[in-house]
Formats: C-alpha cells, structure tokens, sequence
C-alpha cells in the first residue's frame, strides 16, 4: 500500500464552503442562480471524489495533513476503499438530492430557502470531513459538526412540532456524542502512555488490546451508542423525530448523510480500532449482536404499525442500520465488507423511497400510507420508482440491496452464527410486509369517490423530484450489475 | 513552636495573647458583616474585620526592648557619626568619603549592620504593610458608604431587608421590557417623590 | 524600549487613566480614544514580554521597581514584578480582552452612563493595571494591593449602573472585603513563618528549612485558600457575582465577567504551585482530598442553577460560576493534564465568556431586555451577531474546533488519569445542562416558533412576526467588530490550542506533577 499526499480530500471539503459563500450571495433574490450554484458545487464535489476512485482502486490511501490537533494526533484526511465509498455514494445523490430540492421547495413555495442550501452544503462538507477522517479525533470532529449543522435543516418549518422534533434530535445526538463518545475518546487518547497514542486508525489497530476485556467491553458499548447517529436501539428515537424536516432532508440526510455517518463510525472503530481479530475475541462481542438483531426486529415491527409514510421510512431506515451494525460485529472479513456494501446499497434504495414520499407530497399533499389509493395511475413514475425502491431494501435480486444482504448472511455464517441468518430472512419478510403494501395500495386499490373530488387536478410532481428519483431507481439495478468496483473496494474483490 | 510547659491556657493567654485579641476582633467584625441587618453597621463590622488584622500585624512586627525602626546615629550607614563610634564594627578607612558615585566605592560605603544590631530594633516591614493596608481599608470604607448613599437614594432606606423588598417589588411590578435605564431613573424619581 | 515592555504594561493604562480623569469634564468625546490608544500600547507591551519570556532561556524575566535588588537572604527587598510564561499568558488574555471590551464601550458607556465617561474609563483603566498587576507580580503583599486595586474599581464600575446595581455592589463589597482580608491574613502567617514576602524567597524557604508540616503554614494556606476562593465566586461563596454582574452597566460586565473570576484562578494556581509548592499544597494538606467533592457540588449546583433563569445576562452568571468549579477541580485532582486544563480553560473561558457577554450586550441594547422572551426570532434580525453569540456558546458547551472543547477535553482526560471519577461525571452532567441551555437560546433564537401550532408540513411562507422585528437589523460595527473579533479568537485558540499548550506545558514541565499515565 502507497501513501499519496493529494490535496483532493480537502478539495472536496472544502467545496461546499466555497458553494456556501456564492449561495449566501445570490440569495433568495436570485433564486435560479442560487440553485445552480448549489448543483455546480455538487458536481464538482461529486467529480473530484470520484477521480480518486481509480488511485484508491490501485491499492494506495491519499492523505492530507490539515493541522496538528495535540503534539501527535493531526486533523488528518485519509482516502481509503471504505472512505471513498461511502464519500462517491454520498456525493453523487447530493447531485441528485440539489435537483431534486429544487422542485421540492419551490413546489411547495418554502420560506428560507438560502438557508436551507447554505446548511445542506455545510452538513455535505461534514460528511466527506467524517468519510475521510484518518484518526478518531478527526472524526470526533466532522461528526459533531454534521450534527449542529443539520439542525437548522431539522426545524426549518419553524413550527411547534419542528421544536419538539429539533429538540429530541439534538438531545439524543449531543448527549451521546458528549456524554459516551468523548469520555470514551479521552480514555483512548491517555491509554498508553500519551505519546504513543496517535488515535490513527492504520497505526493504533488493536492497540486498545492493553486494556482489561472487561474495559474494552465498555469502551466498546461507549462508542457504539456514543455514536447515536447509526440509530441503534434504544438511542434510535431521534430519527422518526428528524422527519419533520422538508423531504430532500430526510432522503439525503436521514437516509444516506447522517445516518451512514453513524454506522460509518461504528464500522471504523470495529475494524480499525478494534481490529476484526480483537473483536472476536471478546467475550461481549455477542452482546452487540444481540442487540444489532433486536434493534433489526424490533424496529421492523414498528415500521409495520406505522401510518405516515416518512415515519415508516425512517423505522424502516433504522432496521437497515441495524444490518450495517450487524455486519460489524460480526467480526467477519465477509460481514464487514457486506456492512460497507449495505451503506451504499441502502442508501440508493432508501433515497428513491424518500424522493417518491416528497414527490407524493409535493403532488398531492398526500403523506399517509392509507391516503394513497390509485395513486399510482396518477403518477406513474413516482409510484413505479417506489416499488423499485422497495425491492431492493427489501433485498430481491437483481437490485442492489440483494448482494449486501448476501454478503451478511456470508459473513453470519462465517462466524458461525447461523441464527444471524434466521434473523435476516424473518426481518426481510417483515419488510416485504410493511414496503410493499405501500406500492400494491398506490397501484392496485381504488380511490373513494369523495377522495376522486379532491383528486381531480392531481398529475405527476415536478420534472425536478421526477428526474432524481427515476435516476436513484435506476441507480438500483445499476448497483446489480456493476458491483465489482464496490466489492473491491469494500475489500471483498479478487 | 509550641511552649514546652504549661497547658494550652498558659500558650493561648500569656504566649499568644495577642492573637486572641485579633481573634475576638476579627469574629466580632465577621459578625456584624454578615448578621446585622443595618448597612452602615456592617460597614463598621468592616472596619473592625479590617482593624484586626492591622493589630495582628502590627503584633508580629513588635520585639520586647527594641526601638523604632530608624536607624540609630551610631548604625547609620550613610551618616557622618558612624565611623565616630568606638564599639561600631571595624569598616574601610575610606568609607566616609562618599563623593564619589563609582559603583565600586558604593559597596564599600554601604555597612551591613550586625545581626546583633539588628535585634536592637523592631520589624519595619509589618509597619509598612499595614500602611498600605490601611489606605487600601479607608478607600474601600468610601466606596462602600458611596454606595450605600446611592442605595439610600434609590430605595430611602439602609436597612437590608427592606431594600430587599423593594428589588422584589420593583422586579414585580416592571414587566420584562425594563433595561432602559431612563425608565429607570423615572421609577426612582416617583419614588422619592413619594417619599417626599 | 523593548527591556520595559513590562513596564509599558502597567505604564500606559496608568497614564491613560490619570488623563481619562482630566478630560472626563470638558472634552468627555476623547475618553474612548485615550483608553483603546493606551490599552493598545498595553498591548503591544504584553506581546512583547510573551516574545522576550519565550525567547528567554529560563522562561521568565524579571522586572525591579526603583532599582532595589533581589540579593540578600531571604530574597524579599524590593518589588519584584516576574513574568513566567503562566502569568505572561494569563497578562495577555487580561490586556487582550480589555481592549476589546474598550472598543465595544463607545456606544454602550455614552448610553448606559451618560456625562460619565470620564469617570468611567478612568475606573475601567485602573481596574485592567490591577488585572495585569496581579498576574506578574512577584511579591505576595503586592498581590494583595493590586487585588483590591482591581476590586474597589469594579466596585466603582458595576455601581455606575441602575440602583439594583449599587445593591448588588454592597453585597460585593462585603464578600470581597472578606476575601481579601482572608488572604491578607493567610499572607501574614506565611510572612512570620518564612520572612519574606517575595514569591520565590518563599518558596526558597519552605524548601531549606523544611517548612512541610509547620502548623503556621497549614493555617496561612487555609486562609489564602478561602480568601481566593470567596474572590473567585466558588460555589458557596458564589453569592455575591450573578447580581452583581447581570445588574452592572454592559461595558462593566463585559470587562469584569470574563476576567476577575478567571484572574482569581490563576492566583490560586500560582500559591499553589510556585509559592506553597506543590509538594506542600497538595501532599501536606487535606485540600486534594476534600476539593474534588465540593467541585463536583459546585458544579452540579451552578449548572442547575443557570437552567433555571429566564433572563439571559443572569444565566450567564451561573455559568461563570459553574466554570469557576470546572478549574478548581481541574487544580485540585492533582494531575499534570488536569492542571493543563484549568490553565488553558482560564484563557479559553475569558475569550468565551467574553464573545457571550459581547453578544448579550448587543442582545440587550437593540431589544431593550435580556429576557430570554425577547430573544425570539434574533437570527433574522441580525445574523452575524447571532453567529458570533452561537460560536461562544458551542465553545461553553464544548464542540470542536472552538477552545472551549480543547480544555474540556483536557480536564475530562486529567480527572480519569486521576481516577477521580466525580469530578469527570460532574463535568459530563454540566456539558448536558450547557447543551440544553444553549440550544433552548439557540431555538428561540433561530426559530420564533409561531404559537398556533400548525399542522406538520404547512410551515410554509413568513413568520408572524411584526415586520419591524423581521428587518434585518444589525448591530452597529463598533459592537459587530469586536464581538466578531472574539469569536475568531475562541475558534482560533482552538485550532492553535497546540501553541498555548506547549507554553503551559513548558511552565508545568519542571514541577514535576503526576500524570498518572506510568500505571
């Protein structure tokens, strides 16, 4: 492995900033010029993330030393295959996202709208700055940074339920992070003697091995629900409450940005802090796996309870955290790599999901499943890319979603937890019972007439929500077919 | 550091009478600071609390039989008696001849007295810090009856409890849209005029 | 020029306020230009004395008044001013505020206190000699003066507001003449027992003659002790600061919030560490063990007591308080790390403390109130104050990269390397009650939530606000700059916290503190 001093991460950092600044000045005034700035700026973000791919492909890491945080741990950016994973997913549905919000909020006449891009692009910087993040004091950072800027995308109505939701949100994030997390950082940083402790991910791998089994256990529940963002239960109540937030939000955000930085973090201190060997030699280790297959069950169950369309979704999203984790503390090569694969394979899924609740919304202000009876002649492209959506969480072939969870069942079987799989097939039946009805309802059930009266004018949404999704649906199958870069990168490839 | 006979009574009034007096002192100044209720009484408890740890010291400073601290005619250093008297410490032949400001002839000039002299006279040091000290206690005496003035002026009255009372009520009765400090002025202006 | 920069510290400030007093009848206009000129050449002063102390090989330089000399035994004739690299920083954080606070106060002392300014930067010059006094004095009586230099100007400053203020200054008055005079007291024992009153002659002494379990010393450091802590407002002793500064006039208590508490610390880690000892303060007394607990009280209590105001510049008060006990305990778990903390949180907490009572007293002026009822809907109104208020609550709470997060960090990591686990949950239940204080403002502030309570997703179009309370409306820029000034300075001591860090550590290198990592 090579190591290249490339200032390509910081680039990608720092171009939203730079987006920022133009949006800010264009203004609500200059509304189109705004927009485009905000797509420009995904674009380009989007394409020098991506020209790193093929370095990365080639087996090299790229690092960019920021600052010198204390005398041995830096700011320091680091690209490798599982970073730059999780950075191109995220980057390329911005684009997609920066479209699709433009029809959204303009569809429904937002107020605040600078606002709300001026903290997209912020929350996207935080996201490549945790993608990136070579130590754990680096990621420490971005990810309290992703989680301040994104409450002002949280409360944007600015109503009383924005309040209670913004407040759970923060509650819940910021308490973990400070309360569990950033004791369990300090312990790390002075776990040795303090110079030799640098928090790297390459050069600190198992070091945390000085510690007692029994300490590392707790460390090891510190981190995982330090880091609330990956929704584990019982630290998950955050999520349904961030649906408050304007749809493009909840899709990008709490279905790709925020939560996969969770799950990202879990996975990086499981195989780079921990190292996949020390964690299988721990003693808990089964702890976590219980719980990862209990928050996967669990939140199953109440997805199926749950009425409102996004509230489903988010309920459903945490089920699918729960397979990332799951994969994790498997502590298998193969169930680490289905985890990273899951990031981006869900993420795809669930941002289709999410487009086609807004779009729905947007259409016909519509956000309750049983409202949705005949929707789907009405809006035939929205309604079709949902049921694409579905498949693919759900896990059928030859959609993405199907070789992740291939792949975790691999690696349950590997570490000889044949139960785990038994807890994979029962939860995808749970979500074939709570996705598909959605479609089948939208498809295949007849409107009411009195719904037919309020209905009459209802068409497709705007060519600005129908383009993403249609593209994020397609991207789906897309993800079938040309996985071997992502196996390669999630180091499953030959 | 303790006497090595007698009891505690005999080191407490006899050995260390003095502390006790700056003892009582201080408590009785302590007191009145905190339990009087009257503002001008605790600024004299103050002043109490303050004059205690004068006298403690100004105690430390005293030495049974010594003077005050100025220098002798026969140990001073700089004058024109020293080299006069006999029983002074041999010294340079040309130390009196002071006109010359050279470095070197200063060392020879200056005369270190002997420790035995030195136990001739009491601590200035002490002195001279309750100098300062007293200033420091006049100047915060002022500024506190200052204040108390401005009090008196604002409430008419100088007695804790009931300026207590009127913050509560003036805090009561002016909605949250206080602050400017005109409205201010004004409500203790009604005051007085009331008072009047 | 350079070999006086010490002197230049005290000197223009000095100068400054003789001429404030001259021209405080006549031509009151020039009161504000004198004290940011002088404050300046302060300044320029203190930054010169870090650069010599750093440059110089022992890391301290040494300044004598009127040509005494040091050289007899006990070292103790003459005032010595010493410049270490600990009250050198310290110096330049006192000097650094000062002048900001003395380019924010044009507006608000013409306001608050009119025909005033004469007197009022007069006080406000003196006090900030008194500050800077104290932290490069060499002597423990000198301290003790320019202790109460400092003292009985504020007591002028805060009394120059409304009569609520005057009363809170009475109570002040008391509580800090107790303070001082306890101290005064404590430095008479140390003066009988050791013969000196200069701060290394003392510690010269304690150390030759072996002064370790002397009943005399263990009284003086518990005197000096009390005396300090009643000065800086530890929790039982607390009482005398929230009025006193939510009722002074704005300027007031932007200069004294941010300083006097934080100053006090620091006296109380220079008595400990370089005049007591630390084998003294923290192997011969009881201190070590009985400290933490009542840290951890007084942390618990203060940080309760702030969620319980309505009332902004009040609920900043309890949160000086509740920082107060942050850096006391950070002394007192006897830790190399945690004592790195507390010195880099009493810089880190003056630049803090002051971007909030900046804010606050931007808040104050343009709304007319500090209650929290008034805040709502702020951020449209004027989004760059708002951002510069946000930047000091983050660093109160403790997100990175603000400075507040680097102390923080450093004093959770000192109280595990101590094992005193209280203090360490002690300081993680006071980062949650900052979280929800700060956020609570942040809500109303960002949000001006409608009380209709509509339905979800219809949030759409304006606000129901006036349409005056809507305008944008910023700040006037002598008020902006500064305020904005020292949120840059709070995020930029955090990105450089490795700097400071290293001159703290080169300071405490020498006393050979545990750093409990040798398990």
């Amino acid at each position: 492995m090579e190591v290249i001093q490339d200032t390509r991460p910081l680039i990608a950092l720092l171009a939203p900033f730079v987006g920022v600044v133009g949006i800010v000045w264009a203004g609500e005034k200059r509304a189109n010029l705004r927009e485009t700035i905000t797509l420009l700026t995904g674009i380009f973000q989007a394409s020098v993330v991506l020209s790193m791919i093929p370095l990365v492909l080639a087996d090299n890491v790229i690092e960019f030393h920021v600052w010198q945080i204390f005398t041995n741990v830096p700011l320091l950016l680091r690209v490798d295959g599982f970073g730059i994973t999780f950075a191109a997913v995220a980057s390329v549905l911005w684009i997609a996202t920066s479209l699709y919000s433009i029809g959204y909020m303009r569809g429904l006449h937002e107020h605040a709208q600078t606002r709300f891009y001026t903290f997209f692009a912020i929350s996207m910087s935080a996201t490549m700055g945790v993608a990136f993040s070579a130590n754990l004091l680096t990621i420490y950072f971005f990810y309290e940074m992703l989680s301040v800027s994104t409450f002002p995308l949280v409360t944007h109505m600015q109503n009383k339920e924005a309040r209670t939701g913004g407040r759970t949100y923060l509650s819940y994030l910021l308490f973990t992070s400070l309360c569990l997390l950033l004791p369990a950082l300090s312990w790390c940083y002075v776990w040795l003697d303090g110079g030799a402790v640098t928090m790297d991910f390459l050069a600190d791998t198992g070091k945390i091995s000085f510690f007692s089994s029994h300490t590392q256990l707790v460390l090891l529940l510190l981190f995982t629900f330090g880091f609330a963002k990956a929704g584990l239960m019982p630290v998950h109540s955050w999520l349904p409450n961030a649906m408050v937030a304007p749809t493009p939000v909840s899709a990008l955000l709490h279905a790709v940005a925020v939560v996969k930085v969770g799950v990202f973090c879990v996975i990086r201190v499981y195989s780079d802090v921990f190292g996949i060997d020390l964690l299988r030699g721990l003693d808990g280790e089964r702890i976590m796996i219980w719980i990862a297959c209990a928050t996967i069950l669990i939140s199953s169950l109440i997805a199926l309870s749950q009425d409102n369309l996004k509230r489903r979704l988010a309920f459903s999203t945490i089920g699918q955290l729960g397979y990332v984790v799951l994969g994790a503390t498997l502590a298998t090569k193969q169930g680490m790599g289905g985890a990273v694969l899951h990031i981006a394979m869900h993420a795809c899924g669930k941002i289709t999901l999410f487009f086609c609740a807004g779009a729905i919304f947007v259409a016909s202000g519509k956000k309750y499943v049983s409202q949705l009876r005949g929707l789907g002649r009405k809006m035939p492209f929205t309604m079709g890319a949902f049921l694409i959506g579905s498949l693919s969480v759900i896990g059928l072939p030859p959609l993405g979603g199907f070789i992740s969870k291939w792949y975790l069942a691999l690696g349950a079987l590997d570490g000889g937890y044949f139960w785990v799989v038994v807890v994979l097939l029962v939860s995808s039946m749970l979500n074939v019972f709570y996705l598909l009805p959605v479609a089948v309802t939208a498809f295949f059930r007849d409107r009411d007439e009195e719904e037919d009266e309020d209905g009459k004018g209802m068409k497709e949404a705007p060519w600005q929500c129908v383009i993403p999704l249609t593209c994020t649906a397609l991207g789906c199958f897309g993800l079938f077919f040309f996985s071997d870069v992502l196996l390669q990168l999630a180091g499953l490839g030959h | 550091m303790f006497g090595e006979d007698g009891g505690l009574l005999r080191e407490l009034l006899v050995e260390r009478f003095n502390y006790c007096i700056y003892v009582v002192l201080l408590l009785i100044g302590l007191y009145a600071m905190i339990a009087k209720n009257n503002l001008i009484k605790k600024l004299i408890g103050m002043s109490i609390f303050q004059t205690a740890i004068i006298l403690f010291y100004v105690s430390l400073g005293v030495k049974e039989g010594a003077s005050i601290p100025i220098y002798k005619p026969e140990h001073d250093p700089h004058g024109h008696h020293a080299e006069d008297h006999a029983d002074h410490k041999p010294k340079d032949a040309n130390a009196s001849s002071s006109a010359s400001a050279d470095a070197h002839d200063d060392h020879h000039e200056v005369q270190a007295l002997t420790d035995e002299q030195t136990r001739q006279y009491a601590n200035p040091l002490p002195h001279v810090l309750m100098l300062t000290a007293i200033v420091v206690g006049v100047a915060t005496l002022g500024v506190a009856l200052a204040v108390v003035q401005r009090i008196y002026r604002a409430y008419g009255t100088i007695e804790e409890d009931e300026v207590m009372k009127a913050i509560m009520e003036e805090s009561q009765g002016i909605p949250s849209t206080k602050g400017s400090p005109k409205s201010k002025k004004g409500a203790s202006k009604k005051r007085k005029a009331k008072k009047a | 020029m350079s070999e006086n920069s010490i002197a230049l510290i005290f000197a223009c400030p000095l100068f400054g306020a003789v001429l404030c007093t001259f021209l405080g009848g006549a031509k009151r206009a020039l009161c504000h230009p004198v004290a940011v000129v002088s404050l300046g050449g302060a300044l320029w002063g203190g930054i010169e004395t870090l650069r010599r102390v750093v440059a110089s090989e022992s890391h301290e330089i040494s300044y004598l008044l009127g040509g005494w000399t040091l050289d007899s035994y006990p070292r103790g004739v003459g005032i010595e001013f010493r410049a270490d690299l600990l009250g050198t920083l310290i110096m330049l954080v006192v000097i650094g505020v000062a002048f900001l606070v003395a380019l924010y106060s044009k507006l608000t002392v013409s306001e608050e206190t009119p025909e005033k300014e004469g007197p009022f930067y007069t006080l406000f010059l003196l006090q900030v000699t008194g500050l800077a006094g104290i932290c490069l004095t060499g002597d423990a009586f000198n301290l003790y003066v320019l202790i109460e230099v400092a003292a009985l100007t504020g007591y002028g400053l805060i009394a120059m507001g409304s009569a609520r203020a005057a009363a809170a200054t009475f109570n002040y008055v008391i509580l800090g003449t107790i303070g001082a005079s306890f101290y005064l007291l404590g430095v008479g024992y140390l003066y009988m027992k050791t013969g000196t009153l200069n701060m290394v002659g003392i510690q010269e002494v304690i150390v030759q003659q072996d002064l370790a379990d002397s009943a005399t010393m263990q009284v003086a450091f518990v005197f000096i002790g009390l005396g300090i802590l009643i000065k800086m407002a530890f929790f039982p002793f607390h009482a005398w600061l929230p009025n006193a500064y939510s009722h002074a006039p704005t300027s007031t208590s932007c200069l004294l919030a941010p300083l006097v508490t934080k100053v006090m610390i620091y006296v109380m880690i220079r008595m400990t560490l370089t005049v007591f000892g630390v084998d003294f303060s923290f192997e011969e007394t009881l201190w070590t063990k009985l400290l933490p607990w009542l840290v951890v009280v007084a942390i618990v209590c203060a940080a309760t007591m702030a969620l319980a105001q309505r009332d902004l510049k009040k609920m900043l008060t309890y949160l000086i308080v509740a920082e107060v006990g942050y850096m006391v305990g950070g002394v007192w778990i006897y830790n190399y790390y945690g004592l790195v903390g507390s010195i880099f949180h009493v810089i880190s907490d003056a630049c803090m403390t002051l971007c909030l009572f900046l804010g606050a007293g931007i808040i104050l002026r343009k709304v007319g109130t500090s209650h929290f009822d008034g805040l709502k809907g702020l951020f449209r109104r004027m989004p760059l104050t708002m951002t510069g208020f946000f930047v000091g609550g983050f660093s109160i709470i403790g997100l990175p990269p603000t400075c507040g997060f680097f102390s923080k960090w450093y004093l959770i990591t000192g109280g595990m390397l101590a094992e005193r686990w209280e203090y360490v949950v002690a300081l993680l239940f006071s980062t949650m009650v900052m979280v929800v204080l700060f956020f609570r403002l942040i809500e109303r502030i960002h949000l001006a939530v409608k009380e209709s309570g509509e339905e979800f997703g219809h949030g759409h179009g304006d606000l129901d606000l006036p349409e005056n309370e809507t305008r944008f409306d910023e700040a006037p820029l002598s008020m902006l700059i500064p305020l904005l000034l020292s949120a840059a300075v709070v995020l930029l001591i955090g990105i450089y916290n490795q700097d400071v860090v290293n001159l703290v550590e080169s300071f405490l290198e020498p006393l050979n503190l545990p750093k409990g990592t040798d398990r």
